[in-house]
């Protein structure tokens, strides 16, 4: 009778989620491919807007920085989120909860506030632009691959570290065939968050990219300041679509290893 | 001695200003089996830490084969440890596991495959190469632990606590396996344990260890039969542990009772303490023996009663064949060769004495 009942709800809560968080994009994802300019009225199916698209050298453009500040900026973040991470979780625990608020307080603090706060520390030292860009979102993805990674180094097996060591493995080598490979997965995750939030960032973005350089979401919206075209429907599919693609591959990650471990138990 | 592989000289070592290690000295020997014993605490993994090179001691020297390594990091030694438990590396499958040592030293491929059936082949473990470690039982784990280690042919095998995790029936099992394989590839092992059954059965040497001092060492017959004071003698084996004044030689007063001992050299009326084991306390009719006492207790251990007597304000322990009645009054005899005498100490470990007192 319980059992019957929470079904319910937790069926009855999914729906709602798609509901209102997936029927807007399903829209957007029909509307991509609508004939017609109107919004309201579907004329039949058309891939005339993707074309258009890949034709749109402005596009292409911010599309390629887009994807060279997320990769780039999650791959950096992850090197130094790893290694704050190592170090925090060594760290007495005082300075330990101090430097976890100190890390969670950039996440939680509105994105205004931060792209403000950058673009004026940034011009103190470079011409606002790529870099400036991409130093921001190194800025605000470090805290992500900290919490991803964490909790791995928390769990980690500290004795097979000294057991390599004890089988002839110099300190660097034990690090990174034994410690990384613990790691790994807590990485993985980071990496996919640091990246995804990369790609959505606009606000940062657009505090801190100067004239010139466009992201997607940048250029989105001046596009869509000079009147919304379907274009924008299609790009936004797109993103939509590489966003899901990949936060798919990153929870599917975690999971598969966590049934293979339990498939040992 | 020519033939001492491992030398430790004075070897000193606090954590957060507690003394661990106190001036440690020891020497072992090639192919020995040293069995480090001692209660929890005492030091003996940091110890085989310091002999591993894992821990820098605060002063002393550690000596390899004549030289000093005292300062060498633990992958320039030719010694290998067996970790207690959860030292195997779980993203690797059994051969990876063995083969690891191998691969960092570069060998060629043939040559590893090789020793890596063979050394599964030692531990019994014959076929098990492509399985992941997370799947293996704890005996089995230790098992591919040890071979781990042997593959690389250390000089030297330092055991941890190796069969801490396992079961009565398995720790006997894996113990003979242990012996077995000493046997076979002849190298020195350290071993460490709080077991002292363990400690008794396998080893050629035992160092008793507590509060960082060594406390006696000697093969385990001597260790059990000669215990030289009051805390090895309650550490190994059950003892009956009571004051006593040496009147003369070969005279002891215990509870005000003259007995007849065999130890000579004391001082007139010096206190000593007095070790009798249960094993060698003889059950007599009232009258019969040095003093009477009242059966308080008897419990059936399979092979023999555990039988208690009081007499006056001590409770003796006795082991015996045969029952007695609870309540009955008996008398307890003693051969004279079986009392062991010991000077009291007058070190630190004094109130470990006072305690068993
Ligand atoms: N890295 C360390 N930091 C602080 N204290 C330590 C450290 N390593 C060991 N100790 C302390 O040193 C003492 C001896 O530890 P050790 O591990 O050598 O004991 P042990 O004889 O192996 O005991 P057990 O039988 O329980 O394994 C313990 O009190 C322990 O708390
Ligand atoms: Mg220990």
């Amino acid at each position: 009778m319980v059992d019957k009942l929470t079904d319910f709800i937790s069926r009855f809560y999914v729906a709602i989620i798609a509901v209102f968080l997936y029927a807007p994009i399903a829209v957007l994802i029909v509307l991509s491919f609508n004939k017609s300019r109107s919004r309201v009225v579907w004329e039949g199916f058309t891939l005339d807007w993707y074309i258009s698209l890949i034709h749109n050298r402005q596009i292409q453009s911010a599309l390629m920085t887009t994807l060279a500040l997320a990769f780039l900026s999650a791959f950096i973040s992850l090197i130094i989120g790893t290694a704050a991470a190592l170090g925090i979780s060594s760290m007495k625990r005082r300075s330990h909860r101090t430097m976890m608020v100190l890390t969670n307080i950039p996440m939680l603090n509105a994105d205004i506030v931060t792209g403000i706060a950058l673009m004026l520390w940034m011009i103190q030292f470079m011409p606002l632009g790529f870099n400036s860009v991409l130093l921001s979102h190194i800025t605000f993805n470090i805290p992500y691959v900290i919490l991803a990674v964490l909790p791995k180094v928390k769990m980690m097996n500290l004795s097979i570290y000294n057991a390599g060591r004890d089988l002839g493995a110099g300190p660097l080598r034990a690090f990174f065939m034994l410690i990384l490979p613990q790691l790994k997965d807590g990485m993985l995750s980071g990496f996919f968050m640091a990246f995804t939030m990369s790609m959505d960032d606009f606000v940062i973005t657009y505090f801190t990219k100067g004239a010139g350089v466009n992201t997607l979401s940048t250029m989105i919206y001046g596009e869509i300041r000079k009147g919304i075209k379907p274009e924008m429907y299609a790009l936004s599919t797109i993103i939509f679509t590489v966003v899901f693609g990949v936060l798919l591959v990153a929870n599917g990650n975690t999971i598969g290893t966590k049934e293979r471990k339990r498939g040992y138990e | 001695m020519g033939n001492i592989i491992l030398e430790l000289r004075g070897i000193s070592k606090s954590f957060d200003g507690k003394k661990i290690l106190d001036d440690l000295t020891l020497d072992i020997e090639k192919n020995e089996f040293v069995t480090l014993l001692g209660p929890s605490g005492c030091g003996k993994s940091t110890l085989l830490r310091i002999i591993g090179g894992f821990v820098k001691p605060d002063s002393g020297q550690v000596f390899f084969e004549g030289q000093d390594i005292t300062l060498l990091p633990p992958e320039k030694r030719q010694v290998h440890t067996v970790f207690q438990k959860y030292s195997l590396f779980p993203h690797m499958n059994v051969s990876d596991n063995i083969a690891f040592g191998l691969k960092l030293k570069k060998k060629p491929k043939e040559y590893i495959n090789e020793k890596v059936r063979y050394a599964l082949h030692l531990v019994n473990m014959d076929g098990y190469g492509d399985r992941m470690t997370t799947s293996l039982s704890g005996g089995q784990q230790q098992r591919i632990a040890i071979a781990r280690a042997i593959v690389n042919e250390p000089k030297m095998l330092l055991l941890d606590e190796p069969l801490g995790a396992l079961d009565l029936k398995l720790r006997h099992e894996m113990q003979r396996e242990l012996m077995r394989i000493k046997h076979e590839v002849g190298i020195t092992f350290v071993y460490v344990t709080h077991d002292q059954e363990e400690a008794l059965t396998m080893s050629d040497r035992i160092v008793v260890m507590n509060q960082g001092i060594i406390q006696q060492m000697g093969t385990s017959k001597s260790i059990y039969d000669e215990p030289q004071n009051a805390f090895v003698a309650d550490f190994i084996g059950d003892s009956n542990i009571i004051n006593g004044i040496m009147l003369k030689d070969r005279l002891v007063l215990i509870q005000g009772i003259e007995v007849e001992c065999v130890d000579e050299g004391f001082d007139a009326n010096e206190p000593v303490d007095v070790v009798i084991r249960p094993e060698d306390l003889i059950i007599g009719t009232k009258g019969s023996g040095f003093t009477n006492g009242i059966v308080t207790n008897l419990i059936y251990k399979g092979a023999y009663y555990d039988i208690s007597v009081t007499a006056g304000t001590h409770e003796w322990s006795v082991q015996s064949n045969v029952p007695a009645a609870v309540n009955s009054e008996v008398s307890l005899s003693i051969d004279p060769e079986n009392i062991q005498i010991m000077r009291k100490p007058k070190s630190s470990d004094e109130e470990v004495i006072d305690k068993l007192g």
